[in-house]
């Protein structure tokens, strides 16, 4: 193996005060997707206040987010179950960085949370609210908090938070 | 199955830096040319190209495969880039494992590539964009969620301990300071200095996480009847596998990684490997994060579930160990250019076969070792076997 790797380490302020050239672009990305089946089934329960799972009649399991095909057995799937609004919270983390890598002094609280009428161990992510961050436990019961109805736009934002409830 | 055995005979990589001076097309001829001269080839001796990099967002270059070809020595050949998320670096080589081992080609040259540092000022925001774009991308997660929540079911499952996963975050950037190439070798550091780093996501520490870096490696694989001539100490791919788990990552066992298992069966049969814990002498599990070098450990079938932690608590990962685990420092210590990470512990294993790993040199002359690799949505592995 050799000794002489190569390779050259540059710094950030190199980049900065221009000793190192760099050009500088942004990406403009406009989408629209457009929901599908099942999914667009899923959101349309949102505005109902209802979270939909789907079930396969071969393996008997309940899936959330609904799709149209069971991956164990490739079957379709067309049979769409309204799941309770309550849950488990399976995992959760203390998020003290935002997607774009700014520093929070509140944590967010990502979660997945498996639903009360979906098989064990599916769930969806979600946040929690309403709780201070060293009260939040594995396991711990919660309920979706929604939007009031008239505000509902078919979007998994529709719940606005999970928050722990009494056994 | 009738396949031809196919060696390793040479290997080459860049250092891992943070940012590096050099484009990601630089970088690759570079570590392409360390490979071809560690072995007396030059480019007129290869007759295939299999290129390794990761999501083209990095770059905000589309089509990395070709924007990289002239660095990967591609033109005038067939050549063909794969992807499998961070599974990328241990999947190319399997690539190029079957371009040789179908008969198509005697000398196929493998390179694994990554420039993060162009995503300015930082990678991280990138990563957005492997959630759901509809069922999850407006929640605005972060990379790191998906890790902090895989960690923290990981440790309730088992009652594993923060302090228990930071010694691997040591082992590795202790091992990584014995590497010429290494980002974030440190022979000093402690599990404390783990422990109070900067919380990112608990249970998610700073020193928990391997950096966003810049790099290329690049291994060069020849069919037996060339391999002989080429080197006296040819390190052969005994085993391949890789596998796919649901991409719905919340409706699965977040606990353990099943899909890295269903990889390493398929590997160690084709190894003809009925007690792995015995059989394999080195091992470099991916470990972008400390926990999941661990979990990949029990995935491989090398500890039982939950009781990776005492394998480092007891010093049989450590290097002098009974089963070194990330010799080379891995991505914690090393450095973490996505798919050249994982190339580079296809790299480390011929390097330490073959006795040349310097002051990373495992004791007791190894025959055999496993590098494996894990990606996309965290569920799929990839596994290769060598051995001398």
């Amino acid at each position: 193996m050799s000794s002489d790797y190569p390779g050259t380490s540059l710094s950030e302020k190199e980049i900065q005060d221009g000793t190192v050239l760099s050009v500088q672009d942004k990406l403009l990305g406009n989408f629209a997707w457009d929901t599908g089946i099942a999914i667009g089934k899923y959101l349309a329960g949102f505005k109902d206040g209802v979270i939909l799972g789907s079930y396969c009649t071969q393996c008997r399991k309940t899936v959330v987010p609904p799709r149209n095909v069971c991956e164990w057995c490739y079957r379709p799937m067309s049979e769409y179950i309204p799941l309770g609004d309550t849950g488990v919270v399976n995992t959760f983390s203390l998020c003290y960085v935002t997607w774009d890598v700014k520093r929070i002094k509140d944590p967010e609280v990502p979660a997945v949370i498996d639903l009360d009428g979906a098989s064990p161990l599916h769930g969806i992510m979600h946040k929690l609210g309403d709780v201070q961050p060293d009260q939040v436990k594995i396991g711990m019961k919660v309920q979706a908090v929604w939007k009031p109805a008239a505000e509902r736009e078919g979007a998994i934002t529709d719940i606005l938070y999970f928050k722990p409830i009494e056994e | 199955m009738s396949m031809r055995k196919v060696a390793i005979v040479g290997a080459g990589m860049t250092k891992f830096v943070r940012r590096a001076l050099e484009t990601g097309k630089e970088l690759s001829w570079q570590a392409t040319r360390q490979a071809l001269d560690s072995c007396d080839l030059t480019m007129d001796d290869i007759e295939a190209v299999c290129l390794g990099t990761a999501p083209d967002a990095f770059d905000g270059v589309h089509m990395k495969g070709e924007y990289l070809s002239d660095g990967a020595g591609a033109w005038r050949k067939p050549y063909m880039r794969s992807y499998v998320g961070g599974g990328t670096g241990v999947f190319v080589p399997i690539q190029g494992w079957y371009h040789v081992a179908s008969g198509l080609f005697d000398v196929v040259l493998v390179v694994a590539e990554e420039k993060m540092s162009s995503y300015y000022p930082h990678a991280q925001a990138a990563f957005l964009t492997i959630f759901d774009h509809t069922t999850e991308r407006p929640l605005k997660p972060n990379l790191l969620w998906i890790f902090a929540l895989e960690m923290n079911r990981y440790m309730q499952t088992y009652g594993i301990s923060k302090s228990d996963i930071a010694r691997v975050a040591v082992k590795n950037k202790r091992n990584a300071a014995d590497h010429p190439s290494a980002l974030l070798g440190d022979a000093e550091i402690t599990v404390d200095d783990v422990l109070n780093s900067e919380t990112l996501a608990w249970p998610v520490n700073r020193l928990d996480v391997s950096p966003v870096s810049d790099g290329a490696v690049a291994i060069v694989l020849a069919a037996e009847h060339v391999a002989k001539r080429i080197t006296d100490k040819p390190v052969w791919i005994e085993g391949v596998g890789w596998n796919l788990d649901t991409a719905y990552w919340t409706n699965r066992d977040l606990a353990y990684p099943r899909y890295v298992e269903y990889a390493a069966r398929m590997a160690y049969d084709m190894a003809g490997i009925k007690e792995p814990r015995k059989q394999i002498h080195i091992v470099e599990p991916y470990d972008p994060f400390d926990y999941k070098e661990l979990h990949h450990l029990e995935g491989l079938l090398l500890a039982d579930r939950g009781q990776a932690p005492q394998l480092v608590a007891d010093g049989i990962t450590h290097r002098d160990g009974d089963m070194p685990v990330c010799p080379s420092g891995g991505l914690l210590g090393v450095g973490n250019p996505i798919a050249a990470a994982g190339l580079m512990k296809v790299a480390e294993l011929f390097w330490q076969l073959r006795e040349e790993a310097g002051a990373r040199q495992v004791p007791g002359q190894p025959k055999r070792g496993l590098a494996q690799a894990w990606g996309d949505l965290m569920q799929v592995g990839t596994v290769v076997i060598v051995g001398r």
